[in-house]
């Protein structure tokens, strides 16, 4: 019994320290409890209400491009996708099957979604499919909705009604880079699907075009559910933005340009309003919003055309004879009369050298009135020594070249008007009289952008610092005043009455840019520059026609011109490409150009025979393409020792340098 | 009729504590109806059924008296173990994890009831062992064997927290019933010793749930999420809760299993602190009264069974609630009598009928 009474006492001391033990746990656990959800409560309560609230972005409308009357040049048109985002996903191959049991994917578009998925950061969603129609968008929200990391998004996307025609100007749309979104930081950025703009004005307005992204606040399950609305704030559409183009015209002109590789710049001379700036081939900035196959990229890049270049404004050329109106204000400016005139044997010697008037036996007695219309070299090369290229220079800069402007563009080239402190700081050497006489006909350094040529015009044209602009102003707002450049009517009146014998008088340069349109005058200057120097070889040999020439080898053809003579309202500036002569192919565009804004019937009538050739001649390029297609499959089957099909070994080519000394120009 | 021997036996029960035990699962009945986003299906209403048959079984329990059980305490004891074993050899048959016995009516999960068995058989053997013999050695390595052979069997199945409860209960009777001190400190000093190689013994998500308790930000979405979450629903109730049917982490699903292990968060949501230490306060009724219900005992036999149960059903409680609180790592411990699902429910009212039967043979009256 002794036994029994310690063994009870035992189990007693050992039973009360166990429940003190029970005891000293439920205090820590009560401890524990009071701990978090009073001390800690209100940190808790915030966790709870992030898990529960979750914002949603609204991302905004991006806004309208319009046209100078309203005309739409940009809109959104809704498209429905299913975008993937990463960070969410566990298994990517379960996911991807996911989707193909209800949108057949190919081989393709797996290895472009695996792409993006191993290069992008994790939280920036990955395209999977675009363009659904509704039945399969309606499918697929049903039944992957809770597949976790796939989003069915409603989203817009950017339509071009116009293509290609506004492609430079307006440029395209397109997903952020990560840099952005880490330098900017704002969330509508990741948005599955969001846009910006990535070229044209569509990069430069982007702020604008974008508008605020507005935020739903939802109650939403683990899964991501939403339960209920809590509250929304709206976002706010980007602005329409309106521009001073006018669409048809723009229309025209580019249609007018054919397959040239040419830009065509027109402008408003009291105003400044560029109503049309084309530059042609172009890409279809449709594609390039969405993504552009990697065939077309290599293929647009690889096109000696340049369709990615913006020529109007990136482009730089030189502007050959419709330079002559810079030198000739020049020299009136420096005290030149409009009788003193020189003999023109087609030939100025200068030292040892000879530099060439483009009509070979010469323009016989050529004064101020008669310089321009028969864009006589001598006549410039005389009087630009005479005055020095100081005086050149800043005349051509009061007129608009060697500068960039104030406009929504990716970007523009300055291009160089040179002059001896130029000349110092690019080579290290003085100025040379030569090079005085090949910039007074706008050859040797001197280069300018197609749009610096259309306001050189206008500046001729309106005796004003016309400036031009791209965005219409907001309504009411006054028309831009512009200062006058400070050169004297009769200085201007002279040039300009050179320039309506360009076109009009029976010794002009341009008489195939002649106005159509009774009442109704142009005035205009021809251009053709030179893109590789001719040997003196060469010359001995016979000058090769330029249509013997291969295309880079060609002159460029440029053509500037303005109407109406009496009150100038336009300016124009055409660039083509190796387009062999300006008074022979870039006069007619800026003459049916100008056409348009007056009678559009009238000028819409020559587009036929034009466009008309045109497909003819793609049908033939086609059909020698398939043709030499064919016989490479052939020649392919054909066995080994019966092929004699070594091809005939390219001409050799000539690349031009920077344009040097001029053979015949005009 | 009226005052047959039965109406005697009932009122020889006691009643304050089935009181407790009815308002603890009438508790967790209400926090289902919430958590099923306040309707009766599919918890609460199955849950209600099977209390009331179970508690039913309780009071059945109660009336047996003790010294049948320690008869029984052997057969019943091989009888589980048999199950265990038949358990594992279906599993390993039918291929994967198995802890189900399914005899047709019920399914029967044999190493629930083996943490009663547990207790009883070691009650049992520690009852005859006599005093300044327990730590002997050839007294020792019986219920070395009785707690380590169920222990592996379950361990196999993998089921680590009733493998552990296994292990507490057994370990705790031996504490009881005498075995020194010195050799469960020493004990003690070779587990902490032998941790290492414990680990490597771990599967690899139970180490992963032990790695994360440690430190939940290492897996935020994973597994670190339930402890996280169970947290922000306890803290987020504060003192008083957002009220009944209120609670969002549990509504809007962000809380794991908030009908099984992690119910306490659930009820904390919404009931706040005052729940949280009502429930405290009920388990600790229970356990005051299980120790009172040891010290009371006749027999060495019956004070062993009372405390060891006890101490049984403090562990679920206490690790249950640790876990929930971010104290301990996650394991799968439902709370008894609030958490839904029967096995668990089930041993914890067999558990409780028998401490019954033994304060009812305590009210005996010396015949």
């Amino acid at each position: 019994m002794k036994n029994e009474a310690s063994r009870e006492q035992r189990f007693s001391r050992r039973a009360l320290l166990l429940g003190g033990g029970m005891g000293s746990v439920g205090l820590l656990l009560a401890g524990r409890m009071a701990y978090l959800s009073i001390f800690e409560g209100e940190r808790y309560q915030l966790a709870s209400e992030n898990n529960r609230i979750q914002q949603r972005l609204i991302p905004p409308r991006r806004g309208w491009i319009v046209d100078r009357s309203g005309k739409p040049l940009a809109l959104n048109k809704p498209d429905y996708r299913l975008e993937l985002i990463p960070a969410d996903v566990t298994d990517l191959d379960a996911v991807l099957a996911e989707v193909g049991k209800v949108l057949p994917l190919g081989i393709e578009d797996e290895l472009r979604i695996r792409a993006d998925v191993a290069i992008q950061p994790k939280y920036m969603a990955v395209e999977v499919a675009r363009n659904l129609d509704w039945p399969a968008f309606a499918a697929l929200n049903v039944q992957v909705a809770d597949v976790p990391g796939l989003q069915p998004v409603r989203a817009f996307s950017r339509v071009y009604p116009d293509g290609e025609q506004f492609a430079h100007l307006l440029g395209y749309v397109g997903l952020p880079t990560p840099e952005q979104y880490k330098e900017q930081k704002d969330p509508v950025l990741i948005y599955p699907g969001f846009r910006i703009g990535k070229d044209g004005i569509e990069r430069h307005e982007d702020k604008v075009l974008r508008g605020k992204a507005g935020a739903r606040r939802e109650e939403v399950t683990a899964r991501g559910k939403v339960v209920r609305e809590l509250g929304i704030s709206p976002d706010e559409p980007g602005e329409t933005l309106r521009l001073t183009i006018d669409r048809d015209l723009q229309n025209y002109a580019a249609r007018r340009l054919g397959d040239n590789s040419a830009s065509v710049i027109v402008m408003d001379c009291e105003t400044g309003d560029v109503l049309a700036m084309v530059s042609m081939p172009a890409y279809d900035p449709n594609i390039f919003s969405t993504r552009v196959p990697s065939t077309l990229w290599k293929q647009l890049q690889e096109d000696d055309h340049t369709p990615l270049l913006n020529k109007s404004a990136m482009g730089l050329y030189p502007p050959g004879s419709t330079f002559k109106m810079v030198t000739a204000l020049a020299a009136l400016e420096a005290g030149v009369t409009p009788d003193q005139s020189v003999q023109c044997s087609g030939r100025y010697k200068l030292g040892n050298n000879t530099w060439h008037c483009h009509a070979r036996r010469g323009h016989g007695t050529v004064d101020m009135h008669s310089a321009l219309p028969k864009s006589c070299d001598t006549w410039f090369y005389a009087y630009g020594r005479q005055i020095g290229i100081e005086r050149i220079a800043d005349m051509a800069r009061r007129l608009g070249l060697g500068q960039k402007y104030e406009l929504p563009l990716a970007g523009q080239a300055a291009g160089i008007v040179p002059d001896n402190a130029w000349k110092q700081k690019r080579f290290g050497k003085a100025w040379n009289v030569g090079e005085t006489l090949n910039s007074s006909i706008g050859q040797g350094y001197i280069i300018a952008n197609p749009l610096q040529l259309a306001v050189m015009t206008a500046r001729i044209a309106s005796g004003k610092q016309v400036v031009p602009r791209l965005i219409l102003p907001k309504a009411g707002d006054a028309a831009p005043q512009f200062a006058s450049l400070g050169i004297p009517d009769e200085h201007m009146q002279l040039v300009r009455q050179g320039m309506i014998d360009v076109v009009n008088s029976g010794i002009g340069t341009a008489r195939g840019g002649r106005s159509p349109i009774g009442g109704i005058q142009f005035a205009g200057k021809t251009g053709t520059a030179q893109v590789r120097r001719i040997s003196a070889a060469e010359r001995r040999r016979g000058v090769l026609r330029n249509e013997q020439l291969p295309w880079k080898q060609r002159d460029h053809a440029l053509f500037v011109a303005f109407a109406p003579t009496e009150a100038p309202r336009y300016a124009v500036s055409v660039i083509i490409e190796h387009g062999i002569a300006g008074g022979r192919y870039a006069a007619p565009i800026a003459r049916d150009v100008l056409t348009y804004l007056f009678e559009p019937a009238a000028a819409l009538r020559a587009l036929a025979p034009i466009e008309k050739a045109m497909a003819a001649k793609r049908a033939a390029e086609a059909e020698a393409r398939a043709a030499e297609a064919r016989a490479a499959e052939e020649a392919k089957l054909m066995p080994a020792w019966l092929r004699a099909d070594a091809p005939p070994p390219p001409p050799p080519l000539v690349t031009g340098e920077t344009p040097q000394p001029p053979r015949d120009v005009e | 009729m009226f005052n047959g021997p039965w109406l005697r036996e009932l009122s020889r029960l006691p009643w304050g504590i089935v009181l407790v035990i009815v308002a603890l699962a009438g508790f967790g009945m209400a926090v289902l109806y919430s958590a099923a986003g306040g309707a009766l299906q599919p918890w609460a209403l199955k849950q209600g059924i099977r209390f009331f048959i179970l508690a039913g079984l309780m009071l059945l329990v109660a009336q047996v008296r003790p010294a049948t059980w320690m008869k029984l305490a052997w057969p019943i004891y091989g009888g589980v173990l048999l199950a265990l074993l038949g358990v594992e050899i279906l599993g390993q048959v039918g291929g994967g994890s198995q802890r189900w016995l399914n005899l047709g009516v019920i399914q029967l999960q044999p190493s629930e009831l083996m943490k009663i068995a547990i207790v009883l058989v070691l009650a049992r053997y520690y009852h005859h062992v006599p005093r300044g013999y327990e730590t002997k050695l050839k007294a020792l390595w019986p219920p070395v064997a009785i707690i380590g052979a169920p222990m592996l069997l379950v361990m196999l199945q993998p089921d680590l927290g009733t493998a552990l409860s296994i292990g507490f209960g057994g370990v705790m009777v031996m504490f009881l019933a005498g075995v020194s001190m010195r050799l469960f400190m020493a004990s003690g000093v070779a587990l902490a010793a032998a941790m290492p190689l414990a680990w490597t013994l771990l599967h690899g998500y139970q180490q992963r749930r032990v790695m994360i308790f440690l430190d939940p930000s290492i897996d935020p979405r994973g597994a670190g999420y339930h402890i996280t979450q169970s947290k922000i629903a306890i803290g987020s109730g504060g003192f008083s809760g957002k009220g009944f049917l209120k609670g969002t982490q549990s509504h809007l699903d962000y809380l794991p299993e908030l009908h099984t292990d992690f119910i306490f968060a659930t009820m904390a949501e919404e009931w706040g602190l005052i729940g949280g230490l009502a429930i405290i306060i009920g388990f600790g009724v229970l356990l005051a009264w299980g120790i009172g219900v040891s010290l009371r005992a006749g027999t060495q036999f019956e004070r062993l069974l009372a405390m060891g149960l006890t101490a049984t059903l403090f562990f679920f409680l206490a690790v249950n609630m640790m876990m929930v609180m971010g104290l301990a790592p996650v394991v799968g411990i439902p709370l008894p009598l609030i958490s839904y699902g029967g096995s668990a429910m089930m041993t914890v009212l067999i558990l409780l009928g028998l401490i019954m039967g033994i304060t009812r043979e305590a009210n005996r009256p010396k015949d």
